[in-house]
């Protein structure tokens, strides 16, 4: 008695179905948030996030800003990646955010310092993330510490060792690091041509090579033998255990994996040259948690955080178009977690999603 | 009979879901005062009727009566408002908290906000001694055995003074003593006026302790019957739909070369300094089923982790087909040991995962299943689990593709029986194989163990069934606080002398020896 599943009553599309059902809850209540604060240009102020670059005329400039928007979306993706990687395998990568800035940091540094060639700057700076990743992993499977805890130790721990770090190639002036035109070239990232075809020279390969980690991340976890151990042992590790996997190591290897996404995430945003280091800054970048966020609208599938992170990041761009006069620049930020915390819902959207099907059936 | 002797009477609960009528026109009437059995195979409909007994589902059809007036349970709360109160299978304690806090807990008295415990621990203590429940009022529940627990769950009923007790299969996680106690219990509490209902599918205790029996099959009501005026093979066969042998057919054990050889195995406890295992010697040939009773707790878990590599000895040698392994990973020794495990949720299966997955647990890594650049070849698992399900009758909703964790426990238990056998070993190590299991199950999974050892397999089994271990085995070793205190043929023992040498009231094994 094998019921044919209607494409509704599929789980993929229900989890983007749920996804869409977030934002557009979140974006209402942002508007109605607006609403509250400036009726009169409320409508004009939620259009203006939306449109993000499309403010712009069409044409050449709006594709530039386009490009800019997905230079920063390809952080957010690995962050995001390395967030959903773990918790896959069970483990909840908060310190994410500080192999971030670890990766930003070792990055910079090969480039500025060293003047190494981009390659090495993000191989380099994804081994950082990855022995950060490893830290945490080894107090996580020898000594059962709570890998929230330690990632958030190390997350300052990784940002004070970065100011350091990059103490020597900031500029004499500003608290900002050098600028990689001109004091490390051999470090930017190639653009293989699209940045003509973005009129935009900040658009590299970062932003292909993201997309193809993120396939490459779901094509582990669902296909091989390894993301079959890793996924197991996130499940239940005495069975993992049982069925002989080696399932301390598995819990090391993810939270390295997991770190050298995030490093490799800070690498492609600091070594496309659209951003320097601020050498002093007190707070972790918010990129990292960002990452969780996006990990979480994007249904914990690793595509789908492809698509979450672009629109995370749409919106924190098209921020910048609000009328600073009528509305303070947190909204965005408000409106992103409006939808995380909708996101808290998905699992009930999916019941009523489901539900509603098994009454047409009646 | 008026109908006002019945305590509480579902008469002709008929309750449907998508696809399927789980109760189907069901009547079931308890007396005041008497032990009703509700017998009936995994997925008859026992859970079902009591749900609706406890208002946690609504019948489409019938009517429910207390003292022969018709009522309404809407939720649990109309239940306890009825007296009607329930032992659940996995009980509802407060692991944290001590037994007194988790008896009262939801019905406190309170004093201005504060909790008021001294009467309620007066009451506690009454109630305890009446019925010749023992518990330690200030013990945490963590700390206490099963057996306790359950007490503590019993008084929690009586505590809030209902007259109908419903048992949930209590006895499924209970060691033989604790079942007997249990079932004293249970008969004190019914001369004290309460009416019991005892879900089980265990025959000798329904013969034990019930007065009447009312049989389950596939959602229908197949009959009640008095105890006194039937038999096991009879009730056995309303339950199964047909004649089940109680008794293992087996033939003459033709045990050859030693498979498993155990040598002074001492294996550290997690639980006490003192260790778990203390130098135990045995061995187990190809071709026998080597039995190992005991009392739970008395170190047969620990000898099981420790042959099977889950957790590392502290001094001794175990030798599997000539090959010292006291050293080796669990992979490696899994070439040649198939292990069912005792937990089949802790250790046996990813219950997230896919059945087709769960068959491949302890051979993904093989070519067969995965290729050299470490992709699974997922139409080969698909196709060999179909294979292992179709061959071992595993039944599930979705077929292969069903998650374990939808999967009643008799098919769950299937699943890595089917695994654990199909897989290249020499020696099978099976820890209860059949624990919570019905009737029609268990006979299954007995046929297949012997089918196992006349392949020339070496059977370690541990049981805490006394009549499975005197049905299957070959050889019987009894284990008493972590030491091989016996040797006993099956054919020349009685469960009486068993009982002697697991209680530790004798013992044929010096100490240390072999």
């Amino acid at each position: 008695m094998k019921e044919k599943k209607s494409f509704l009553d599929r789980p993929s599309v229900q989890a983007v179905l749920a996804a869409l059902i977030c934002i557009v809850l979140g974006v209402l209540i942002g508007f109605i948030v607006l609403l509250l604060i400036n009726p009169s240009e409320a409508f004009k102020g939620i259009c203006s996030i939306l449109k993000n670059y499309f403010n712009y005329p069409m044409g050449k400039i709006c594709v530039k800003y386009f490009g800019s928007t997905l230079v920063k979306t390809s952080p957010l993706i690995l962050c995001a990646l390395s967030v959903c990687f773990c918790y896959k395998v069970g483990l909840f990568n908060i310190g994410a955010a500080g192999q971030y800035a670890l990766g930003a940091g070792v990055a910079l540094f090969c480039g500025l310092s060293l003047k190494l060639p981009w390659f090495l700057c993000v191989v380099l700076s994804a081994a950082a993330g990855a022995l950060s990743g490893v830290l945490i992993g080894v107090l996580k499977a020898f000594r059962n510490v709570n890998e929230v805890i330690s990632g958030i130790m190390l997350n300052w721990i990784s940002l004070y060792c970065v100011n350091m770090l990059l103490a020597g190639v900031k500029e004499p002036t500003s608290p900002y690091t050098l600028k990689l035109q001109g004091h490390g070239n051999a470090a930017i990232l190639p653009s293989l041509g699209l940045d003509k075809l973005f009129s935009n020279d900040k658009v590299t390969i970062a932003i292909p090579l993201s997309i193809i980690i993120a396939i490459l991340v779901w094509f582990v976890l669902n296909k091989t033998e390894f993301g079959y151990e890793l996924v197991a042992t996130g499940y239940n590790k005495d069975a993992a255990k049982y069925a002989g996997m080696k399932e301390k190591k598995n819990i090391i290897v993810t939270l390295a994996i997991g770190g050298a996404l995030a490093a490799i995430g800070a690498s492609f945003f600091y070594l496309s040259g659209i951003a320097e280091w601020e050498v002093g800054q007190t707070s972790v970048p918010a990129m990292g948690f960002n990452g969780i966020a996006a990990t979480f609208l994007g249904g914990l599938n690793p595509i789908g955080t492809i698509f979450s992170s672009y629109f995370i990041q749409h919106i924190t761009d098209g921020a910048v178009f609000l009328d600073k006069t009528a509305f303070p620049s947190q909204i965005p930020d408000l409106i992103t977690a409006i939808i995380i915390y909708l996101c808290g819902f998905m699992g009930f959207i999916r019941t009523l999603l489901h539900s509603k099907k098994k009454g047409d059936n009646r | 009979m008026s109908s006002e002797n019945y305590a509480i009477e579902m008469l002709h609960i008929t309750k449907r879901f998508p696809g399927i009528v789980a109760n189907d026109d069901i009547t079931l009437q308890l007396k005041k005062g008497e032990i009703h059995a509700l017998l009936g195979e995994n997925g008859a409909g026992k859970s079902t009727l009591m749900s609706v007994l406890f208002g946690l589902y609504q019948a489409e059809e019938g009517v429910i009566k207390k003292d022969g007036k018709e009522v309404k349970i809407n939720d649990p709360n109309d239940a306890n408002a009825l007296g009607i109160g329930m032992v659940h299978q996995h009980f509802k304690l407060v692991q944290c908290f001590p037994v007194l806090d988790n008896i009262i807990l939801g019905v406190e008295d309170t004093k201005n906000g504060i909790l008021q415990k001294q009467e309620a621990r007066k009451k506690v203590m009454d109630l305890s001694e009446r019925y010749g429940l023992q518990i330690d009022p200030d013990a945490k529940i963590s700390d206490i055995t099963v057996g306790m627990q359950q007490r503590t769950e019993i008084l929690k009923m009586l505590y809030r003074d209902n007259e109908i007790l419903i048992f949930d299969e209590p006895t499924a996680v209970l060691t033989p003593q604790e079942i007997e106690e249990l079932m004293q219990i249970m008969k004190h509490l019914a001369s004290e006026g309460k009416s019991i209902l005892f879900i089980s599918h265990k025959l000798n205790e329904i013969m034990e302790v019930a007065d009447r029996v009312t049989v389950l099959r596939k959602g229908k009501c197949i009959g009640t019957v008095n105890v006194k005026e039937t038999s096991e093979a009879e009730l056995s066969r309303m339950m199964v739909g047909r004649d089940v042998q109680l008794v293992v057919e087996k033939d003459e054990a033709h045990p050859s070369q030693t498979v498993l050889q155990v040598e002074n195995l001492t294996m550290s406890s997690k639980r006490h300094s003192n260790n778990a295992v203390k130098n135990v010697s045995f061995d187990v040939k190809a071709g026998e089923i080597v039995c190992i009773a005991g009392i739970e707790g008395n170190g047969q878990t620990e000898l099981v982790y420790g042959i099977t590599g889950l957790e590392p000895v502290t001094s001794g040698k175990i030798t599997l087909s000539g090959e010292d392994i006291t050293n080796q990973s669990i992979r490696q020794r899994s070439l040649k040991m198939s292990h069912i495990p005792e937990d089949r949720h802790k250790h046996g299966l990813v219950l997230d995962y896919p059945l087709d997955y769960n068959i491949v647990l302890q051979r993904y890594w093989q070519p067969q299943f995965v290729n050299k650049a470490g992709i699974l070849k997922k139409d080969e698992i698909r196709k060999y689990a179909n294979t292992l399900i179709d061959k071992f009758d595993v039944r599930s909703g979705q077929g292969a593709s069903t998650v374990a964790r939808s999967m009643s426990g008799g098919n769950q238990q299937k699943a890595i029986i089917a695994r654990e056998l199909d897989k290249d070993h020499d020696l099978l190590v099976a820890v209860q194989p059949t624990r919570g299991l019905d009737v029609g199950a268990i006979e299954f999974i007995h046929k297949q163990l012997i089918a196992d050892r006349d392949n020339g397999k070496a059977i370690l089994l541990i049981s805490l069934e006394l009549e499975e271990v005197m049905n299957l085995s070959d050889r019987i070793l009894v284990m008493y606080e972590g030491e091989i205190v016996g040797e006993l043929d099956p054919k020349k023992t009685t469960v009486e002398e068993l009982g002697l040498y697991m209680a530790g009231a004798k013992r044929n094994v010096q100490k240390g020896a072999e």
